[in-house]
């Protein structure tokens, strides 16, 4: 790198001023970011494990520190595990299907086409489309009586299916949503490392007669791999604090109980039904909850690095 | 191979033709297809939206959008019918939306300037962090960021969506990177021996060369903030919502009423899919920049 930047050397006040500005003036502009950082995002951090260590309910004056009794009834808490299986089971649904088919349409994009950037559109247009509007739109659609996914299944002789009801049902229509939503967006990230990818692997493949499938799994694929593996955290992250989709997807949508039988109740979800949903108000079980959250999460990309470090030894 | 001969730029083109293999009819035809399932269910909201509530019961479904979008419209914003206000919610979330993007690049850019070329004490530590707060969920705070928001009697007011928003650790990553590899050194200094203090030199060199990047930067926190949903349902009430706390509103009071629901949430679709058909190439290079950049 070029030296820094000192501006010539003055004397007098101007070249005061000029030597205390170049000193001062850098901690002034990163200091918003900071600043805003620390009230509204470290601040919180800190301060939910503090709540989850009482039994406070919204403003109360009364809160008493409670220890570890929000962690030990959580561990206890049916209601919670049933959301965390809930919540892996369409995670799990939804981001391989929408990896999978990422995949494949950055391949199809990264062709000599006409009309790119149009295609290129098509493919991230859902990506612009908010979760609250692919959620009702989507309900509308998977709807029991006059969904037209309903209507088709029926010309095949299959009727009224009550997607919302089922466990495994209303886990397949919450995937269709995150899916459409996200595979054309992660088909772009795709497409961007494909192009980063040096021809001359293509050629050395061509020269051993690797035809263009062969070419795909065995230049393509392990030349993304880093790219995948972000993708595959970042689907993590958003797949695990699901909310929007199964929040709406409720015929009443207010409750957040994820169907009468919780059914697709969410972590999230059950977080906002003890915070914020009717009157129960349980910000330091809700924070608990939380924590949970940010556990499965921490886990989660524990073993997801494991194996992707698992996968290099193995082949080194 | 042949290739020796050839002049550098003639080989590269050469390999790049080569690599890229032709678009076949299957190509096309399988694209055509995956448009059609992105756009069908924004076609379908407005088919819904332009009809009563006869036509979604209808049998076989109806397929093509019908008359009654001015009506279903009036009923939305001028009836006093529904539950929600949504005049005020696109107000609302226009405002919101229009300062948490000018604060994202305007704070990101002087960060990154600062970061990418003024040296200080702390500077590198100081990067590091930044790009660490990445990592941290903010959804994990929710429960004592809304106590906070009690204590500075924010529920309900828009300071409650728009505070936390205003500055973006990927804004700052983004600037910084872009700064260090656009701005030449050279320019700084020139600009600083004319006497300039650094904030001339970031408003007379470096502004006016991060100008590609702040419009994508832009773009893309405008949409997010705009389709922003969890925080503000949590921290906003119905009597002054954005725009998707009022269509999520709307949809637990009108639960059988789709054309109204749909009609709604076309609305609340409408200004961005206007955005992005005007600006569509800036967003999908703004999106595979930032994968490039990971």
């Amino acid at each position: 790198m070029h030296s820094p930047t000192e501006p010539r050397r003055r004397s007098g006040v101007r070249g005061r001023l000029h030597r205390l500005d170049a000193k001062v003036s850098p901690y002034a502009y990163v200091s918003p970011f900071f600043l805003l950082f620390i009230v509204f995002g470290l601040f919180p951090l800190g301060y939910t494990a503090y709540v989850s260590l009482t039994d406070r309910t919204l403003l109360s004056s009364d809160t008493h520190f409670v220890g570890l009794e929000n962690y030990a009834n959580l561990i206890h808490d049916s209601y919670f595990w049933n959301a965390v299986g809930n919540t892996l089971g369409i995670w799990i649904i939804s981001t391989v299907p929408q990896l999978l088919i990422a995949l494949g349409l950055a391949h199809l994009l990264n062709t000599k086409l006409k009309a790119r950037t149009f295609f290129r559109m098509c493919v991230v247009l859902p990506q612009v489309t908010s979760l609250v509007a692919v959620a009702l739109i989507f309900t509308q659609l998977f709807s029991r009586d006059y969904g037209l996914i309903n209507y088709v299944l029926q010309l095949f002789g299959i009727h009224h299916v009550n997607w919302e009801s089922g466990r495994l049902s209303s886990w397949f229509a919450l995937s269709v949503m995150v899916t459409w939503r996200w595979a054309g967006y992660n088909a772009l990230i795709y497409l961007a490392a494909m192009q980063a990818i040096p021809g001359e692997l293509y050629e050395a493949a061509a020269i051993d007669g690797a035809r263009a499938w062969k070419q795909f799994l065995h230049v393509t694929v392990p030349m993304l791999r880093p790219t995948i593996i972000f993708t595959v955290i970042i689907s993590t992250i958003g797949g695990l604090q699901l909310f929007a989709e199964p929040y709406l997807f409720e015929p009443l949508k207010q409750g957040a109980t994820g169907g009468s039988a919780r059914q697709y109740q969410t972590v999230v979800m059950y977080m906002y039904e003890k915070a914020f949903a009717g009157t129960q108000f349980k910000f330091g079980y809700a924070a608990a909850i939380g924590w949970g959250l940010f556990l499965l999460i921490a886990l989660i990309s524990l073993v997801n690095f494991l194996i992707v470090r698992r996968i290099r030894t193995a082949e080194a | 191979m042949a290739a020796v001969a050839e002049r550098p730029g003639e080989r590269t083109r050469r390999r790049i033709s080569r690599r890229l293999s032709g678009a076949g009819p299957g190509t096309y035809l399988l694209l055509a297809l995956v448009g059609v399932g992105s756009a069908f269910p924004l076609y379908w909201s407005l088919v819904v939206a332009s009809h009563d509530n006869s036509a979604v019961s209808a049998y076989p479904p109806v397929l093509t959008p019908g008359g009654e979008l001015w009506h279903n419209l009036h009923r939305l914003f001028d009836s006093g019918e529904v539950n929600v206000n949504f005049w005020t919610a696109l107000i609302n979330t226009t405002i919101v939306a229009t300062t948490v993007t000018f604060a994202v690049v305007l704070f990101s850019a002087l960060a990154g300037f600062a970061f990418a070329k003024l040296r200080f004490r702390g500077r590198r530590a100081l990067l590091l962090t930044v790009i660490a707060t990445m990592l941290v969920p903010v959804q994990l705070g929710v429960i004592p960021l809304y106590i906070e928001m009690v204590k500075f009697g924010w529920i309900n007011h828009l300071q409650a969506v728009i505070a936390p928003n205003l500055v973006s650790a990927f804004g700052v990553f983004l600037m910084r990177q872009y700064i260090v590899g656009s701005v030449p050194d050279e320019l700084i200094d020139a600009a600083r021996v004319d006497g300039c203090y650094t904030l001339g030199v970031f408003w007379h060199v470096v502004l006016p060369a991060v100008r590609p990047v702040a419009a994508v930067l832009g773009l893309l926190t405008f949409m997010t903030t705009w389709n922003d949903f969890f925080w503000p349902l949590v921290v906003l009430g119905p009597q002054n919502p954005t725009i998707q706390v009022a269509v999520s509103t709307l949809a637990s009071g009108y639960v059988e009423d789709y054309a109204l629901v749909l009609t709604g949430t076309f609305v609340s679709i409408l200004p961005l899919l206007v955005v992005f058909l005007v600006l569509g190439r800036q967003i999908i290079g703004g999106i595979m920049k930032g994968a490039v950049k990971g």
